[in-house]
This record gives C-alpha cells, sequence and structure tokens, in this order.
C-alpha cells in the first residue's frame, strides 16, 4: 500500500499519476476463512480491520453482494455525534467520535472529520426545559454539551428562521461542538483499503444465499453467489437486509426494516456552517464540502426493502427544510435517495453473539449506525475474536430484549441522523 | 464573437419583438421566444462560465436540460435564484442573470490557474492530503473554493403551488410518439394527460396538456410529480403511465473538448431550426451516427457555414453524402477529431485521418457520439436496462407495473468514446465537475471499478444535469479501460428528480403554516377577550391571562392561587374525548388498560394508564361508562391522536371484536371550573341535575341541562380541587363560557391559563406522562403497582412488567423533591448519584404560591425508598441541596376534592 501524503500527490502530478496502488485488491474467494464478515459496509470493513489488526484470528473475508460501502455507508446524511442520553450509549458513541477525530491519520485517509457542532433547536419554553434534561445527562456522561439561548442560536447560526412569529420560533438549542460531519464515502474505503493491505479478502458482488451449520448447530461457512465458503466464526453485519440474513441463517431478529431517505441540493457557495436540525419539525441539514446542502428527517411510515423511499417523506422533509432556513426554499433538489435501516425496540442497535454458534450479530443500527463505525468496527472484532463481548457494549445484547432492559434513545435521538 | 442571429428561418421566435436584458451587467437584445441560451448565442457571446474545479472557461453546450456548462445566477431585484441552466429560462424583458463561480469577473477568473495545477488536482486527490495536521486546517479554503451559486439573502419571493390531478393515462413527452399514444387513449374514451418540458405542443382532442412540465419521478402505484414552470407541482395518479420522453444525445471525449464553441450537434441544429441562431460562420460536425449529419445538413441548408464532417465510420448513407456535398461540406471518414485548439475559444482542431493528421481552422465544432434514450424516469420507476450494441446505448428492458416505454428506435451508432492521442487531462467527461478521461483511468487504476465507486471518486455525473450528458460515456470508457465487455457496466443509478427542483416548490403543499396548521380552541376568541398569552402546546392555548403588566410567572401564581381560594376556569377542551361503544366494549378496554373497565358502574368514571408491549406508560387519563355497553376514554390532549390510532390498530391488526370507535375530542368544548366555590358557580346556572356530593359524587358523569344548554358533567379534578369538567358542543363553547365568568363573578372566578394548571398538579403530584414519565416509566415506577397485582386477566404491556428489568429495584421512580432553600429546582436538573452519574432528575417544577416554596416532581432512581434522604441536584454547573418526598405537597388526604 503506498502511502497518502501531500509529498506523494506532488511526485505523482510529476509523474502522471501512474504510481497509484490500487486501493483495495478484487481477491477471487478462497475456500475457507477463519472469519466471514457479511457486509462491506462501514461496520464489516471496520471490523475486518481491527480483526486483521490487533487479533490476528487467520484469515479474514469481507463478504458483499454488491460493491463496497454501497449500502446505509455511502447513502447517509454523513453526521456523526454522541450527544446521546443513556451513559450506555453515551460511553459507546462517545468512544466512537473520538475514534474518528484521529482516523483519517489512523488510516492515512482522508475522511473530512468536520467538527462543525450540531444544534438541535427547541421551539418552545417546554422543549428547552426538555433539552436542558439532555444536557445535563451529557454533561454527567462527560459528554460536551450546551444549552443555547435564542440570541445565541441566531448568531451562532444566522441562517436559521429567526422570526419569532414564525410556524416554530426558536427558542433556544443544544449544541455538540464535537458533532459535525465525516465524508462517508472515505470511511468505507479508508476501512477497505487499510484492510485489504492487512491481507483481509474483499469480496465484493458475491451475495450470501444460505449458512451450513454442521450437527451440533455450529457454522461451517456460507453459501454465496460464488459456490461454498468455509469458516467457523462469521459476523453479520448486513444493516436493513439483517432480519433477511438471519432468517437464512435459521433465527429471526427483534427489528423492523424502513426506508430512510436522504437528500442534497445543488453546489452553492458556503452559507451554513453547522449542522442543524429540529425534532418538532422533523428535517435537519449541513452543508457539505462541495457546497450541496444535505438534508434527512424521519424514517417512511411503513415497513420496506425498496431502496427508494415515498415522495410524500420527501415533501414532509424538505417543507421542514424551508421551515427551517427561509431562504433555501428557492435552493433546488438536485437527487433523492434512500437506505434500509434496521429498527430495534428501543433504537440502540445488537452487537452480540447470535443463537447460532459462531455467527456473531453487529445490526439494529437504525438510522444511526453511520458514526459507530469506529466504535462498532472495534467492539465487533472484540465479540468475534474473544466471544465475548467488549466492555463498552455489553448493554447492546440480544438478552436485553428478554429481560426489558431496554436503552431507548427514541426521545434522545429525537430524528435519524 | 462568434455565434449570429440568422436572417431568416426560427420556428420559435418573434423577429418584430426585441427583449432586452443583461448577463454580467452588459446589456443585449433577444427576441421574443428566445432562450437565454439562445440569445446569449445569438448576441456571440460564447464564454458562459466556468467549471467546478479546474474553473476552465466554458461555453453553451445543449440546448436543453442536459446542458452542463451554462448555468447562471438568476437574479429578480434582490432575490435570485442560483446555478440555472441557461437553456431552460424563457427570456424575459429586464432579465438579469450573471455566471457563477468566477472572481473577480468571468473573463479573469483567478482560481483559472487551478487548470495550470490539473495533475495535483486528479480525482480524489483530497482523501489523500490535507490530514496533517488535520483536516480543519485546511477544509475552510475548499469550502470557499467549492460550491456554485449563491443562496439568496431574502426569503423566496415565488408563489409555489400544488395541484393534484388523476387520470387513467399519463404520457410524458410530446413528440410523435408521445401524441400518438395520448390522441389514441382519448379516442378510447381514457381521461387522459399529456406533459412536456418543452411548450407549442398541437392541441388534441380529449387530452389536457400540461407544458413546460418536468415529471420529476414515478413513485410506487403511478405517483408522478411534475413541476411546471418552477411554479406549480402536480401530484399526479395515473393508472398507466407512458414514457415518450425520447432520446438525449452525448459526447465524445477528445483533448480539449470543453473549449466554448464545441457544442452537441443536435443542439446546434436546434439553435438553428427553433432560433434561427448560428453558432458561428465555420463549423465542424464530428459524429458517429446519421442523425450528426442531419444536424451539419440542417445547420447548412439554413446558411450556417459548415465546413466539415468528419464520421468515425467508414461510410455513411449516400444521400447523407450527397446532400452534405451539396451543401460543400468536406466530407472526412474513418477520421476523429482528435483534439480542439484555441485560448478561450475553439479556433480550429486537429483531425485524425486514416492517411494522417491534419489541422483545420473552425469556430464551432457540433459533436454527436451517439445517442441514449431518455430513459432517467424508466429506471427510477424501478425498470431494468440492456444493452444495445447497434446504438451502444442502455435500452429500457422488462416490464414495469403500469409503466410502459415507448422511446424511439435506438440510433446506430460507431462505438466511439475517447480519441486516443490528445492529453487525456483535457478530455472531458463530465465537464461541469472536470471529470476527465485521465480522472477514469486513474479511478480505474486504483480499482474504483464499480460505477458507483467511480461517481462517488471522481464525482462524474454528480453536476446540476446528474449525468445526463457523462454517466454513460463515463461507465464506457471505464469498462473500455478495464477490459470488461462493453454493456457489462451500466451507467449508476438514476434518481429523482429529473431536473433540480426548487425545495419551496416540491413542499408547496406545507408551507409557512400549513406545514402543521395551528390548532384552536372553539373559544379562541373568548380567549383573546380575556387577554390571555398563547402558547403552542399542540393547540393554541392560553398559557396565562396576565393582567396589570404581570409576566406569565406572576399570572400564573395568581391564577393558581385564586383557584385554591375560590374558584377558577379553565379550558380544557383539546383533552381526548373517544367513544368506544360496542357488545364487547368493556372487554376490549379490559385489555388495553392496566386498570378494568368492565367492572365500572355507568355513570362512574375511574382514572386509568396505557402501556405499550415495553410496558412503559403511553397515557394516563380517565375513563367513564356512559351506559354499559358504552364509554367515554379522555386520553391527555397531547395522546388524543395517538390513541384513538392505537385502539383502531388494535382492533384492526390484533383483536378482531365487537367495538366502534369514535373520535369526537374536537366536537366538544370542555370547561373546567375548579376550586371550594366550583359547585356555587354551576348552582347559579340552574343544572337539571343535583349537585351534591351524595347524588354526583367524585368521578362520576351526569347528562343534562346547564344554562339551558345540552352539557355532559364530569366530576374528575387535575387540581386537587372539587372540580367539574362540563363539555359543551364545540359551537356554543364561547355561549357557556360567558355564562361561567358571569355565574362565578359573584365568587371572584378567574380563567387560568396552563401554567397555574402546571402549578396546581405539580402541588397534587399528578402526573404529565412524557414529562414526569419517560420511555422507561411503567406503572409501579408512579406507585400503581397494587393496581396490577388485583387484576385478573391480561392487558397490553403486563407481560413486559414481568420481565428481569421491570422487577429490578435499581429502577427510576416518580418522588416528590423540595429545595431545601425553598427555592424553584431547575427542571431538567439532575440528581447526582454517588458515582458522579445520572441519579435521575427533576421532571417538573414550579413555585407554590399556596406553600410558600417551590415544588417538584422528578424520576430519580430507587425513589420510594429514599423518602427524606437529601440529594443534590445539578444543572448546567449549578448545584442545589433537595429532599426527596412524597409526590403530593399539598393536601395529601384530598378532603379538598369534596369540599
Amino acid at each position: 500500500m503506498s502511502r497518502y501524503s501531500a509529498f506523494a500527490l506532488l511526485r505523482n502530478w510529476l509523474g502522471g499519476n501512474t504510481d497509484w496502488d490500487p486501493v483495495w485488491r478484487s481477491p477471487e474467494p478462497a475456500s475457507s476463512y477463519d472469519v466471514i464478515i457479511i457486509g462491506a459496509g462501514g461496520h464489516g470493513l471496520a471490523t475486518a480491520y481491527h480483526l486483521a489488526k490487533h487479533y490476528r484470528p487467520g484469515r479474514i473475508a469481507v463478504i458483499d453482494k454488491g460493491w463496497l460501502g454501497g449500502g446505509n455507508t455511502g447513502r447517509n446524511t454523513t453526521i456523526v455525534r454522541s450527544d446521546y442520553f443513556y451513559k450506555e450509549s453515551a460511553d459507546f458513541y462517545d468512544h466512537s467520535l473520538r475514534l474518528y477525530a484521529s482516523l483519517s491519520q489512523e488510516l492515512n485517509f482522508n475522511i473530512m472529520y468536520s467538527a462543525r457542532g450540531i444544534l438541535n433547536l427547541a421551539h418552545s419554553r417546554h422543549e428547552v426545559d426538555f433539552q436542558r434534561r439532555i444536557v445535563n445527562a451529557m454533561q454527567l456522561n462527560g459528554i460536551d454539551a450546551e444549552l443555547l439561548g435564542r440570541e445565541e442560536v441566531l448568531k451562532f447560526c444566522p441562517v436559521l428562521n429567526g422570526d419569532p412569529n414564525a410556524r416554530f420560533p426558536i427558542y433556544g438549542a443544544m449544541r455538540q461542538k464535537r458533532g459535525g460531519t465525516v465524508r462517508h464515502d472515505a470511511v468505507a474505503w479508508g476501512y477497505a483499503r487499510a484492510a485489504d493491505a492487512l491481507g483481509v479478502d474483499i469480496l465484493q458482488n458475491t451475495e450470501v444465499t444460505g449458512f451450513r451449520r454442521d450437527i451440533s448447530g455450529g457454522v461451517q461457512g456460507v453459501e454465496t453467489s460464488k459456490g461454498f465458503i468455509g469458516a467457523t466464526k462469521v459476523g453479520i453485519a448486513t444493516a436493513g437486509h439483517s432480519s433477511v440474513v438471519a432468517q437464512m441463517a435459521g433465527f429471526r431478529l427483534p427489528v423492523a426494516s424502513y426506508g430512510l431517505q436522504a437528500f442534497v441540493s445543488e453546489p452553492v457557495k458556503p452559507v451554513l456552517h453547522t449542522v442543524i436540525g429540529s425534532a418538532v419539525i422533523g428535517s435537519y441539514c449541513s452543508q457539505s464540502d462541495k457546497g450541496g446542502i444535505v438534508c434527512g428527517g424521519g424514517i417512511d411510515p411503513y415497513p420496506s426493502f425498496a431502496q427508494r423511499g415515498s415522495a410524500a417523506t420527501m415533501e414532509k422533509v424538505l417543507a421542514g427544510i424551508v421551515q427551517l432556513v427561509p431562504t433555501f426554499s428557492s435552493l433546488r433538489l438536485l437527487r433523492q435517495w434512500a437506505g434500509i435501516v434496521d429498527y430495534t425496540a428501543d433504537s440502540s442497535p445488537i452487537i452480540d453473539r447470535s443463537p447460532v454458534p459462531g455467527i456473531y450479530l453487529n445490526v439494529g443500527w437504525g438510522g444511526g449506525g453511520f458514526k459507530a463505525i469506529p466504535a462498532g468496527g472495534e467492539a465487533f472484532a472484540h465479540l468475534i475474536a474473544k466471544d465475548e463481548p467488549h466492555p463498552l457494549t455489553t448493554a447492546f445484547g440480544l438478552q436485553r430484549f428478554r429481560d426489558g432492559a431496554l436503552i431507548d434513545e427514541a426521545a434522545a435521538a429525537g430524528i435519524e441522523h | 464573437m462568434t455565434g449570429y442571429r440568422l436572417s431568416h428561418g426560427g420556428g420559435r421566435i418573434d423577429r418584430g419583438q426585441s427583449i432586452d436584458f443583461s448577463f454580467n451587467g452588459k446589456r443585449y437584445a433577444g427576441l421574443a421566444g428566445d432562450t437565454l441560451a439562445s440569445a446569449l448565442l445569438a448576441n456571440g457571446v460564447q464564454l458562459v462560465g466556468r467549471s467546478f474545479k479546474l474553473h476552465r472557461p466554458r461555453g453553451i453546450v445543449g440546448a436543453g436540460c442536459e446542458e452542463t456548462n451554462a448555468l447562471v445566477q438568476l437574479e429578480h431585484g434582490i432575490s435570485s435564484i442560483p446555478n440555472v441552466q441557461a437553456t431552460m429560462i424563457a427570456l424575459e424583458e429586464g432579465l438579469v442573470a450573471r455566471s457563477i463561480n468566477a472572481w473577480p469577473s468571468l473573463t479573469w477568473d483567478i482560481a483559472g490557474v487551478n487548470d495550470r495545477l490539473r495533475g495535483l488536482f486528479s480525482a480524489g486527490f483530497y482523501y489523500k492530503t490535507f490530514m496533517w495536521p488535520d483536516w480543519h486546517w485546511f477544509e475552510w479554503l475548499i469550502r470557499r473554493a467549492a460550491g456554485l451559486g449563491k443562496v439568496p439573502v431574502v426569503p423566496d419571493p415565488q408563489r409555489y403551488e400544488a395541484r393534484h390531478v388523476e387520470c387513467d393515462l399519463l404520457v410524458i413527452g410530446g413528440g410523435r410518439r408521445g401524441l400518438a399514444a395520448a390522441a389514441q387513449a382519448a379516442r378510447d374514451g381514457k381521461s387522459v394527460l399529456l406533459v412536456d418540458l418543452d411548450q407549442g405542443l398541437p392541441s388534441l382532442e380529449g387530452v389536457r396538456t400540461f407544458e413546460k412540465t418536468a415529471a420529476l419521478g414515478i413513485w410506487d402505484h403511478g405517483f408522478v410529480l411534475a413541476a411546471s414552470e418552477g411554479r406549480v407541482i402536480h401530484r399526479i395518479r395515473a393508472e398507466q403511465i407512458i414514457l415518450a420522453t425520447g432520446k438525449q444525445e452525448r459526447g465524445i471525449a477528445f483533448a480539449n473538448n470543453d473549449l466554448p464553441g464545441i457544442m452537441l450537434a443536435g443542439a446546434i441544429g436546434r439553435y438553428v431550426a427553433d432560433y434561427a441562431v448560428a453558432p458561428g460562420r465555420s463549423g465542424i460536425f464530428f459524429v458517429n451516427n446519421d442523425l450528426g449529419w442531419r444536424s451539419a445538413i440542417e445547420a447548412a441548408q439554413c446558411g450556417v457555414g459548415v465546413r466539415a464532417i468528419v464520421d468515425a465510420r467508414p461510410q455513411v448513407l449516400p444521400e447523407l453524402a450527397h446532400r452534405a456535398r451539396a451543401h460543400g461540406i468536406d466530407l472526412f471518414f474513418s477520421s476523429l477529431v482528435r483534439s480542439a485548439h484555441g485560448r478561450g475559444r475553439v479556433t480550429g482542431v486537429t483531425i485524425e485521418k486514416p492517411d494522417g493528421l491534419s489541422r483545420l481552422a473552425c469556430d464551432f465544432v457540433g459533436v454527436s457520439g451517439g445517442w441514449n434514450p431518455a430513459s432517467q424516469l424508466w429506471t427510477m420507476a424501478g425498470g431494468q436496462t440492456k444493452f444495445n450494441e447497434r446504438s451502444q446505448s442502455f435500452q429500457p428492458d422488462g416490464l414495469v407495473a403500469n409503466v410502459e416505454w415507448a422511446g424511439p428506435e435506438p440510433i446506430e451508432a460507431e462505438p466511439i468514446w475517447t480519441v486516443h492521442g490528445g492529453d487525456e487531462k483535457t478530455m472531458f467527461v463530465d465537464f461541469q465537475t472536470d471529470v476527465t478521461v485521465a480522472d477514469i483511468k486513474l479511478a480505474a487504476r486504483e480499482n474504483y471499478r464499480s460505477v458507483e465507486h467511480l461517481k462517488r471518486y471522481t464525482v462524474l455525473g454528480m453536476g446540476v444535469d446528474q449525468g445526463k450528458l457523462s454517466s454513460v460515456p463515463g461507465a464506457m470508457i471505464l469498462a473500455e479501460t478495464i477490459g470488461a465487455e462493453p454493456g457489462t457496466l451500466s451507467a449508476s443509478k438514476v434518481r429523482p428528480p429529473f431536473v433540480p427542483t426548487a425545495f419551496g416548490l416540491i413542499g408547496a403543499d406545507l408551507r409557512g403554516e400549513r406545514f402543521r396548521p395551528r390548532r384552536y380552541l372553539p373559544a379562541h376568541e373568548w380567549h383573546v377577550r380575556e387577554g390571555a398569552v398563547f402558547e403552542d402546546f399542540g393547540w393554541e392555548r392560553p398559557a396565562a391571562y396576565p393582567v396589570g403588566g404581570e409576566d406569565i410567572q406572576a399570572a400564573a401564581e395568581r391564577e393558581a392561587a385564586a383557584v385554591r381560594s375560590g374558584v377558577g376556569l379553565f379550558d380544557g377542551s383539546p383533552l381526548g374525548k373517544i367513544l368506544v361503544a360496542g357488545p364487547e366494549a368493556a372487554a376490549f378496554l379490559d385489555r388495553v388498560y392496566v386498570g378494568t373497565p368492565s367492572t365500572l358502574k355507568p355513570g362512574r368514571i375511574r382514572y386509568g394508564l396505557v402501556l405499550n408491549e415495553n410496558g412503559t406508560i403511553l397515557d394516563d387519563g380517565v375513563y367513564a361508562r356512559l351506559q354499559d355497553g358504552s364509554f367515554l376514554l379522555s386520553p391527555s390532549s397531547a395522546f388524543a391522536d395517538r390513541m384513538v390510532r392505537l385502539l383502531e390498530d388494535l382492533l384492526q391488526c390484533e383483536w378482531p371484536m365487537d367495538v366502534v370507535v369514535q373520535d369526537v375530542t374536537e366536537q366538544y368544548a370542555v370547561w373546567t371550573v375548579a376550586g371550594p366555590n366550583a359547585r356555587n358557580v354551576l348552582e347559579a346556572l340552574q343544572p337539571s341535575f343535583v349537585l351534591s356530593s351524595e347524588r354526583f359524587p367524585h368521578l362520576s358523569v351526569r347528562e343534562g341541562q346547564l344554562d339551558g344548554s345540552e352539557v355532559r358533567i364530569q366530576r374528575v379534578s387535575f387540581s386537587g380541587e372539587l372540580s367539574y369538567e362540563i363539555q359543551v358542543p364545540a359551537g356554543q363553547a364561547v355561549q357557556m363560557g360567558d355564562a361561567l365568568m358571569a355565574a362565578g363573578k359573584p365568587y371572584g372566578l378567574v380563567p387560568y391559563g396552563i401554567e397555574a394548571l402546571e402549578i396546581l398538579r405539580i402541588e397534587k403530584g399528578y402526573i404529565h406522562v412524557g414529562t414526569d414519565t419517560d420511555s422507561e416509566t411503567q406503572p409501579g415506577d408512579i406507585g400503581f403497582g397494587g393496581a396490577i397485582a388485583k387484576k385478573q386477566s391480561d392487558f397490553l404491556g403486563r407481560r413486559a412488567l414481568t420481565r428481569r428489568s421491570s422487577l429490578s429495584p435499581n429502577r427510576k421512580q416518580l418522588v416528590g423533591l423540595t429545595s431545601l432553600c425553598g427555592g424553584i429546582l431547575p427542571v431538567g436538573g439532575h440528581v447526582r448519584a454517588p458515582s458522579g452519574q445520572s441519579g435521575g432528575f427533576v421532571t417538573s417544577s414550579q413555585f407554590s404560591p399556596v406553600l410558600g416554596r417551590g415544588v417538584a416532581l422528578g424520576l430519580v432512581e430507587q425513589g420510594q425508598r429514599r423518602l427524606g434522604e437529601i440529594v443534590e441536584i445539578v444543572s448546567l454547573g449549578k448545584r442545589w441541596q433537595a429532599r426527596i418526598s412524597e409526590t403530593v405537597a399539598y393536601d395529601r388526604e384530598g378532603g379538598r376534592l369534596d369540599t
């Protein structure tokens, strides 16, 4: 793997850009691996990277039915944050945010972590009270959080609708300064490149069609569109299709899949310097470095596996953006798309052993998986290598749905980011 | 200055009507019927913009929605619209447009230096650098350099509109095939709607036609959004859709193929025929298909100087060759344009002929690299495509429910995507985003070999035109580079909208107040008259009724004190009112509520909780049994709508029982008269029933007359005082309010708002679900464990209450919290546990005028076992000492309910 740097760019400029190595190989599948991860998204690739780097369990493959990073990792609105209410979530997601902060150096791939801050607006006195509850929880959890008054909010982000007679006037906002954005594709590519360099086989366009299990029920490998591939440890990191893959392995998951849409406007000169959102309005947006206003909102109201989304949700989300920033009304939508997100009953993930020996789960991220990729990969690698949960994810087991020990972040999350 | 207006012809223009406009501050004249693009060309303006990354000078390339270079900021006074394609702007008198992304001017653009560094700014260069010391050191610079136009600083003045349309058949595209399909369907008696991007379509009998209308996308079940003139959005529901969207021309990548003056051949044909505009005086056409010839010949016929046609193919139909020669056009077969020359505009090309290279001077070039079906809407609808060898294009294939493809026959074309031999760094595939053949080859070398990786890594097709020109050539060049069979890589996924569409237009129906219409109380005017200050609590409700310069807090304390000492009047109309009736109503409600409604006697009322499957409290509220088989539920205001949906969901999806549910929340207003004098006030209005506690006890319901009106009165209390909730038809709300005010005058009756109610309920420890409970709170946590233990039958959420975490001793429980200094505790402050972590939080807090101190409720870990304990409360860096207390701070025995 040739190292990336300004110097390498200069050298290649003179040399006609002929000296760049492939970012990853395109290997043929081996007949068996020690560990197979299904799903070459951020979580799957980060897991393979951490496995190869820290645990060295032998040969590792990441299998994907399509192109790597083509699921929710490449479809989200690129927001990272750790403004969670419960201690379990706060510890985990903040670890992830801290890993993001140094990930460019770790992977030698610029993932463009931009700590431009996240504003969650409050539109009534009672909502300010509620935000105070969250901000105090975050501060006790050791996470930077502030409660801003109306004037501070409008000063920090002048494009917001400051009309006191607006349908949803601004009373204040919650801010996490370290929250921001990360270039989503770069995360998948950076992990893929680093994992490949450590010997991980990334098998794209290889669809898993079934599992093979031995007499005692343990996993022996996976059937794929390119034939059987053996492995005694298989990790599932397939996001919106986790329930489909689990069904192939013979068990059900407590998740339901929904379409979650995102939108981007044509590029314009910088006008929005932070991430803004409102749970009441149900929309949020930020401006990408390229200049497009990237928008999101709530999930589509019905379960679906179609990566397209309904027009009604699009209308609602974009009308909400205009509520947030009235001048964006004349901005034009360039592109709409959707990903499939798998929600659990408490909007928190499942990182745990599955009911099938040798099969492990990293699923149930809902709309919030992207921000969790570095820590999710680290924790999942730990789980697969040691067959026991990472200390940061002991609360995110399957058993909690039987015990009722839910970590219900729905209220804290407000809307999907 | 090369383009000019031809002396005759031009099907769309009106030569009698001159139109003045301005571009980059300079005044020009165009003609009625012109687009901004045609008018600029007619005025000899060749340089119209700069590219995104390299800031290379660019001219108009196309004539329609495929235009990739000519983006302008369209200004209307102080408002403006960024990034509008000049080809899509109908010229208007006084139109003002500016080019974008150039500074200080279009001609002298400092960032043009980027072009010199183009080898450095190769595809994805930013992934490989800017990491040390940190991305934040560089990001601001990158951001400033990126972006195209500017967001206007004033609110959008456009008045958008949404309309709903239904039809049997929607035909998209008003060309020959579209018109024929529409006419035929109309003759068959179908209701037909035809939409087209263009104008001037013939009118067809029985066919509604929307011109200047872009279909943006096709969603499930024949739902289509279409935007007319950027102002009206049509929500079309069609039984059947015919796509007659035609075809789109594509270019060929040769060195410097982005010089101003190099255009699509078909676009030149359109400018000449429709607008009588010649792009120059001496042109060369570089083609690989017959249609390119036709464009050249038609231009020549109209008097445009066409010097040569360069065809990649060895021969052409004799008829075409004959016609071309007749116009004096030189013909070069098996030949290619290898590169274009010129500074800032094309002045010549180098042709690669079988016998070697030669150079030709020219001032414009028409390129036709073949034709793609305009299949974007087809793929958005879920349609597949298949590679067609003959035309080197991806043709719609297979079936899509309710959608039919009626596109043109594929146009035969020679497979020629790039002309080798030139500098690949100047062979542009996507003009706007500056993606070159070199970039695609670099992506391939680095193994970004999926078309989606290619797109994301190089930003191919991510411009304002969304790859209408570049997607297919990009995929084909990638396939060529990596040695894949042609057609095995299709273009990247197409997404709505087909053309860029204003946010305001898409959300036209949800603009301003209509985003979520405010809900007003039936007696709204009455409250205005009484001096209420309103706030949005889901409904516009009086927060308080300040008098004499009071603030809300002072008013609320005065109002609350008046209720305790005399009597108050409160508008509780948003309170849910849901009738549940039928032979199995009682059995059904037994499954819904934690309590047992079936044991309730007619005429009586009970308080109950509703849980979700996790045992979490969804709502609390009372329910009354009106008759044996009918109940009136009173869920809280905020939950009323969801309660109806929950009940319907349970009945329709879980338990098909003989029960009907009717939401009558908005049919009735509710006036609550509360306080020691409440009964006296009602007595003064000649009730048709006895109000004494023996005949009308607490938690019972009566129907009859009050002040001559039909009323239903529930004796329930959310204040802890003797209290009657009077339900009257919504239309009589004001009249009843007036009557109660008049009757209450001798008793000092005051209206009180939400904030006073908050004080009263917190004093009494009455919870507000969602405020004093959260997503974990179960009945046992608020002292309702006993009700569950007694109940025999199953109910929603019961199973969850026996799970391990429900039985844990560490749960957060509802308690009272009393500040040791008597002050008001901060809502949202947390109880600091010994570990330093959160041990709970303050959920509600107010100053109690009757107690002369703060009162508060909170959810505290193991709270009910820690009564009397002193805890530290922290909020935003400040601290308070508080004692954990009973939830009820005032009138613990409840004697005041029965004064």
